[in-house]
């Protein structure tokens, strides 16, 4: 709901990839159910997701949150307990791994360490009959696009986690399957590296045009590369949308606690001027937001967050239409790139402020210093209680 | 002198003392003992007869022969019995792998000679197996397999399964369960994981229990004289007759290396059959 005297605020953009109207992939009510003992284990419970031709669609979550088994259901590693799986809009609950169109890419790459790396990647192709000529072909198309044409011969032992992570990529994707399912693909390697993979991955799903499903705890990874993501906890699907709509619009806290960091502050609605919604918070000081849920109204209790890097930090009382907080500096924290402020704004609430060191390094304050933090209303969102 | 190049060679030093007291003196004595003339009254004279050899490999060639046979057919046996049972317990056995591990060793606490023979009343023409299946005539009431070659052999792979057994499950169950599941995601039925994938993995696994049955069963002589009778001997019943009935030594001694160097030259002609990278490889 907009404030009452509405000013236009710029909302996040809608999904820009909207589904296709036959998705390469389709999960209604989906459940699995482990039995541990006696007690019965809701690993997912109750997922409907449409993942559209193309897109690059990552689950997002901790481990535990069912986000593997959701897509094991899909690969056909696990048969759901409840609900319908559609690939290409066919139903394909219940039909084993070796007849679904999908492949996927393991953790722990999986390589047949007896086969050498070219027969790794031809063993689909085998397997399904392909003439040849043409598995020759298409074998050594796909080890140049992943850059390992000239360790066709090696064994995958013999190459680096990198490398063979590539060759984990290129066994699934020779196949041209509908969609690629990519479990934590990337977790067994090293930062630097990983990062550029990420870079790797994007330039190939591109030059490929495959659907690709993607597992990740890590939020990073997911931001970085996904068309749309699905944050999931406890086997539910807590918020589905674009990166940018989960990360400035987090729809619970378990999100906003998950992707990147948050700040939480308590807070009473007390009134609205000018468009904007005036929240009391702690010790006093009103912060001011343009957008608040539909059943707030002047009295309730909300929760309220803002990005770090949203927040401005001066030591001098800024102007204009923002939310103002004062506080003291208790840590300071230089990361190069930017300096991290830990500000208490009193009640025990500390806010967290990352402040890019473009024009030098120097502290904006010092540790016990006291502080002004300021912020555009629009950065202000509030949680749903 | 500097002490950093000499303590690896001082802690190495143990096992050198091991090794030289329990492997290269016996085997030398062994190989001196082969090369002498003389009996057990006069004693022995250390003449290098290089002939005790020839003597040996021309009275017990046949014996040599069968105990290779008999030791071939009991290592395939055991491979027909253990793939499947390690292959069981490595994917099927779920928390209770380390039950029915217990219970392929548990026949270890009984004395060898003791679990061949209780085989003697297993096989015997009335006895629990061969009675039953008499009975309820589904084999003939002549039928006798006691003091036969398929005896011996159902013998020595009884005995020594377990050697076989342990060694494959070892690397199925190191292997990792998605590099299966690849295979099915790779349009692989179950047949075609297994052979394509399963197998060739675990072939080191068979490699060494090959080894581990082959070369014992080859030279063993207790399952041949329970239950082999007299005309199924191997070569361990002639090494055991040459040295404690006929008290000839040297010929013992031969027949013995004779023995140890057709087995050095099968398992050297095997590991290169297989491709030695293929079966030395340790896969993780």
């Amino acid at each position: 709901m907009a404030p009452p005297t509405s000013t236009t605020q710029p909302q996040a953009s809608a999904s820009d990839a909207i589904p296709a109207a036959e998705p390469a992939i389709s999960l209604t009510g989906v459940v699995k159910a482990f039995r541990s003992g006696t007690e019965t284990v809701r690993a997912v419970d109750g997922v409907d997701l449409e993942i559209g031709r193309g897109e690059f669609f990552s689950l997002l979550g901790p481990s535990g949150c069912g986000k593997t088994t959701t897509m094991r259901m899909i690969a056909g590693f696990e048969d759901p307990t409840e609900g319908v799986v559609r690939l290409d809009g066919r139903d394909v609950t219940g039909v084993s791994a070796n007849h679904r169109d999908v492949n996927m890419v393991f953790q722990s790459y999986a390589l047949f360490p007896h086969m050498s790396v070219a027969d790794n990647v031809a063993f689909g192709l085998r397997r399904r009959k392909v003439p040849k000529a043409e598995i020759t072909r298409r074998v050594g198309r796909m080890l140049d696009l992943v850059e390992l044409g000239h360790r066709a011969k090696h064994r995958p032992t013999q190459l680096s986690g990198g490398q063979q992570q590539r060759v984990a990529l290129a066994r699934a994707l020779v196949n041209e399957p509908s969609a690629l399912l990519l479990d934590e693909p990337l977790g067994a390697l090293d930062l630097k590296l990983r990062q550029s993979m990420q870079i790797e991955l994007k330039r190939i799903q591109r030059e490929v045009g495959i659907t690709f499903v993607y597992v990740t705890h890590d939020q990073g990874e997911a931001l970085t590369m996904s068309d749309r993501i699905a944050v999931m906890n406890n086997g539910l699907v807590e918020q589905l949308g674009t990166p940018t709509e989960i990360y400035d619009r987090p729809a619970t806290r378990f999100v906003a606690d998950f992707i990147g960091t948050s700040n939480l502050l308590r807070g009473v609605v007390s009134a609205a001027s000018g468009g904007l919604w005036k929240v009391e918070v702690a010790d006093g000081a009103t912060v001011l937001a343009a957008e608040l849920p539909d059943e707030v109204t002047t009295g309730s209790h909300i929760h309220l967050t803002v990005r770090p890097e949203k927040v401005n930090i001066g030591t001098e009382e800024p102007e204009g239409q923002v939310s103002r907080l004062p506080g003291t500096v208790t840590e300071t924290v230089y990361t190069g790139a930017a300096t991290h402020y830990q500000v208490d704004v009193g009640d025990g609430d500390e806010v967290t402020v990352y402040q890019q060191n473009a024009s030098g390094s120097a502290l904006v304050a010092e540790r016990g210093e006291r502080v002004w933090l300021s912020w555009p209303p629009h950065h202000s969102y509030a949680l749903p209680s | 002198m500097n002490n950093r190049k000499t303590t690896p060679y001082a802690l190495v030093l143990p096992a050198w003392v091991w090794l030289a007291l329990f492997f290269v003196v016996p085997i030398g004595g062994m190989l001196s003992l082969s090369l002498t003339t003389g009996n057990v009254v006069t004693g022995f004279q250390q003449t290098f007869e290089v002939g005790n050899y020839a003597t040996a490999v021309s009275s017990y060639w046949e014996q040599i022969l069968r105990s290779l046979f008999y030791g071939g057919c009991a290592t395939l046996v055991c491979i027909a019995v253990g793939y499947p049972v390690a292959y069981w317990i490595a994917f099927r056995g779920g928390e209770n792998k380390s039950t029915y591990l217990l219970l392929i060793l548990l026949p270890f606490f009984v004395s060898f000679v003791l679990r061949t023979i209780s085989w003697r009343f297993f096989l015997s023409d009335n006895g629990m197996l061969l009675g039953t299946l008499k009975d309820i005539g589904l084999l003939p009431e002549g039928l006798t397999v006691l003091n036969s070659a398929p005896a011996v052999i159902l013998g020595l792979a009884y005995n020594f399964v377990p050697f076989m057994i342990l060694p494959i499950y070892a690397v199925l169950e190191r292997m990792d369960p998605h590099m299966v599941e690849a295979a099915h995601d790779l349009y692989s039925d179950r047949i075609r994981a297994f052979t394509k994938v399963i197998l060739p993995v675990s072939l080191p696994g068979v490699f060494a229990g090959v080894l581990m049955t082959f070369i014992p069963t080859s030279a063993d002589y207790v399952n041949a004289s329970v239950l082999g009778g007299a005309y199924n001997t191997m070569v361990g019943n002639v090494i055991r007759t040459e040295y404690l009935v006929n008290n000839d030594y040297p010929i013992a001694a031969s027949i013995t290396f004779v023995l140890m160097g057709l087995l050095l030259i099968g398992i050297f002609s095997y590991a290169r059959a297989l491709g030695t990278e293929k079966v030395m490889e340790v896969h993780a």
